[in-house]
């Protein structure tokens, strides 16, 4: 018998966020090794948030992560004031929605035009993609750049936002601001509602795996801040018991701690949220998606792209209904006074559930923290969905093909490898 | 004539500071007609060996790679400039030049020695010639474009003097330092952010890093004197710019005064 004996290295994956590699062996037509490689270089946050003022947190943990920086920052403070047991009232959670409506837009606007629907009109980039398709392009930095403006709102900019802080926001805008920003995203609703329609027409890959979803679930309400994690296994779990359930583990191929469910690989982000929650969207959202063609809960991973519209039109909907009704409060946030033990919070971020734990002492000093970011969540979802995609796509298929079919796998996790600590290198040996 | 040719090159970071092309809207796309984006993973051009007019650097040096790559960079880049807090002065994750790295390591992995990690984070001045940097945790759009802009119109780009206190005067804003006592750095801050904190009723803490011709140690007492400890002191020191020499430097003065 002759062995086929074929050794493939593929340097980058692009349109990710971060440093990854992916290395294949293909021994006699069979899958011998496969790693997603995470080596963003680890920053360490967890230690030198150690020693820290809890007031110093949202600004620091925001830091993680450039695209995502509120999510860190709404795990970080209502993990305290939990803790604290500190009510911000009404005002904050509204604001605190129209929040992460601004990062969700931003983020998923981002990935579905810049970064992922290059892959379905086949074109190495954005700007490339731009020349042929100047209407979509233009729609999706309309509609990113909008997400940023409610981040704007509320934060002063959109990367590294200054607004938020342990007991509410530092700063309430004025009712003309808020009126300015409603009318901006009424005006471009009719924009946002042609994004549903038109990744129908692009015929997404049909691949349907078996696999756990994961997200928050809210007794009323889409989740972005608050619910209980929720899994399509039938968990049902607090914050607080999340460790006696989930469980970290170190690989030596990746500077991301893997993360199981019940010693299983599991999925957060749009996909697994919508899975989970479709029943908590207005009616007429849930009209929309069936009318384009699209049913949830889903299997297909190529579907996460679709959940990212979903939940875009969804924030927009959300924000402007906010906004409607929005009036100056007296005070931005409550005073707080911290008191020792341990805070747990976890919340939505775009990518999926963003876990945080502090030990914190009488002082509000920060003594031990963990985080568990969503990517690293996903990454043993994304080693068994390779796996799985590969084999159906045919082994023997020519390299460069291989490549890119991988990297299109890898892109529907959207990755954040910054925040798992980031960018993709595709190594096949066929040995 | 051929266009000017780009890349933009990340090593440790948040990704935020490459927002500042990828969040610029119809600039980004007006952008990449006018030059020629060889090399920017996150927006899909990937080509790291690429010989280009200009390249923007984003993230600090924190492994033995990464040392190698900058070196490599440097070599193939006409003009190279600095995008943000990591890459000019260090970024937050340079406290870990306070501590122990390895002990770090081996609390966070079970298998440290598995992590390409060198004992120090720092700014890419420190291993290879750098022709701009460009401060700010994260940098703005316009701070980017108008560098691009300069260059491109054959004009050597211009750092500002001012500090967020000219910002503030400016904006109407009323002083945090003065009349609320609290602990603002923007007197010793580049300006560049537009004074968002203070126009917010916090203080400034400085991702835009030292001014030129700061007072820390005056602020320093100052902010003693509004009863916060030489821990706390340093600790506004601390964060994005802390391997800054000029706050790194304030931060030692102030620990060693209560030693003695």
């Amino acid at each position: 018998m002759t062995e086929k004996k074929i050794s493939i290295r593929v340097p980058v994956l692009a349109r990710v966020e971060g440093e990854g590699a992916l290395e294949l062996d293909i021994e006699n037509n069979q899958i011998s090794h496969l790693k997603l490689k995470i080596f963003e270089p680890p920053r360490l946050f967890e230690k030198f948030l150690e020693g820290r003022h809890y007031t110093e947190v949202p600004d620091i943990v925001a830091r993680i992560c450039g695209i995502c920086p509120v999510a860190y920052q709404m795990s970080a403070v209502h993990a305290f004031e939990k803790l604290f047991d500190v009510d911000p009232g009404p005002w904050v959670h509204a604001m605190r929605r129209l929040f992460y409506c601004g990062e969700w837009i931003e983020s998923h606007a981002l990935h579905i035009h810049l970064l992922a629907a290059p892959d379905f009109l086949g074109y190495e980039s954005a700007v490339a993609m731009a020349k042929d398709f100047p209407e979509e392009v233009k729609r999706g930095v309309t509609i990113q750049n909008l997400g940023n403006e409610i981040l704007r709102f509320l934060g002063g900019r959109s990367v590294h936002p200054v607004g938020a802080k342990v007991g509410g926001f530092f700063h309430a805008p004025d009712e003309q601001q808020a009126e300015a920003l409603l009318e901006k995203l009424k005006n471009a609703l009719p924009m946002v509602e042609k994004l549903l329609p038109w990744l129908s027409s692009l015929s997404l890959p049909d691949s349907n795996q078996q696999f756990t979803s994961v997200a928050l679930r809210h007794p009323a309400d889409y989740p972005f801040n608050e619910g209980r994690i929720d899994s399509s296994d039938g968990h049902n779990i607090s914050a607080e018991t999340y460790s006696q359930h989930f469980s970290e583990h170190q690989e030596a191929h990746s500077t991301a701690l893997f993360s199981l469910l019940d010693g299983k690989p599991y999925l957060v982000g749009p996909l697994a949220r919508l899975n989970l929650n479709f029943d908590r969207l207005p009616k007429h959202i849930e009209v929309a998606v069936l009318a384009a063609g699209f049913k949830f809960p889903s299997t297909n991973m190529y579907h996460s792209i679709v959940a990212r519209a979903v939940e875009i039109l969804f924030a927009f909907h959300e924000a402007i209904r906010l906004l409607e009704n929005y009036t100056r409060p007296e005070s931005p946030s409550v005073n707080v006074t911290p008191k020792a033990g341990i805070a747990y919070g976890c919340t939505e971020a775009p990518r999926g559930i963003l876990w945080h734990r502090y030990e914190v002492d009488e002082n509000g000093i920060i003594q031990k923290v963990t985080i568990v970011p969503p990517t690293s969540q996903n990454q043993a979802r994304i080693e068994e969905d390779l796996k799985q995609s590969i084999m159906d796509f045919g082994l023997d298929q020519p390299e460069e093909k291989l490549r890119l079919h991988a990297e299109q796998v890898v892109r529907n996790y959207d990755p954040c490898i910054s925040c798992a600590t980031h960018f993709l290198d595709l190594r096949v040996n066929r040995l | 004539m051929s266009k000017v040719k780009v890349a933009v090159h990340k090593f440790s970071s948040c990704d935020g500071c490459q927002l500042a092309f990828l969040n610029a809207g119809a600039d980004l796309l007006l952008l990449s007609e006018l030059v020629d984006i060889k090399h920017f993973v996150e927006a899909g051009p990937v080509d790291e060996d690429a010989e280009v007019d200009i390249a923007f650097i984003e993230g600090s040096i924190s492994t033995r790679k990464e040392q190698q790559r900058i070196e490599k960079i440097r070599q193939q880049s006409n003009y190279l400039v600095t995008i943000g807090a990591c890459a000019t002065s260090g970024g937050i994750q340079a406290l870990r030049n306070f501590a122990d790295g390895q002990k770090w390591l081996s609390s966070i992995y079970a298998s440290p020695e598995y992590i390409d990690s060198l004992d120090t984070v720092s700014p890419i001045s420190e291993y290879v010639h750098v022709d701009f940097e460009i401060w700010g945790c994260p940098v703005t759009s316009k701070q980017v474009l108008t560098v691009i802009r300069s260059l491109l119109s054959g004009v050597t780009p211009r750092d500002t003097t001012e500090k967020v206190c000219m910002e503030c005067k400016r904006n109407n804003t009323v002083c945090t330092l003065v009349t609320k006592s609290e602990p603002c750095l923007g007197a010793v801050t580049k300006a560049g952010c537009g004074a968002l904190c203070p126009a917010f009723g916090r203080d400034c803490f400085s991702c835009f890093g030292p001014a030129q011709d700061t007072n820390t140690s005056s602020l320093a007492n100052r902010l003693a004197g509004f009863g916060l400890s030489s821990e706390e002191v340093c600790r506004r020191y601390q964060l994005m710019n802390n391997n800054a020499p000029v706050f790194r430097n304030i931060c030692v003065r102030v620990m060693g005064q209560h030693n003695d």
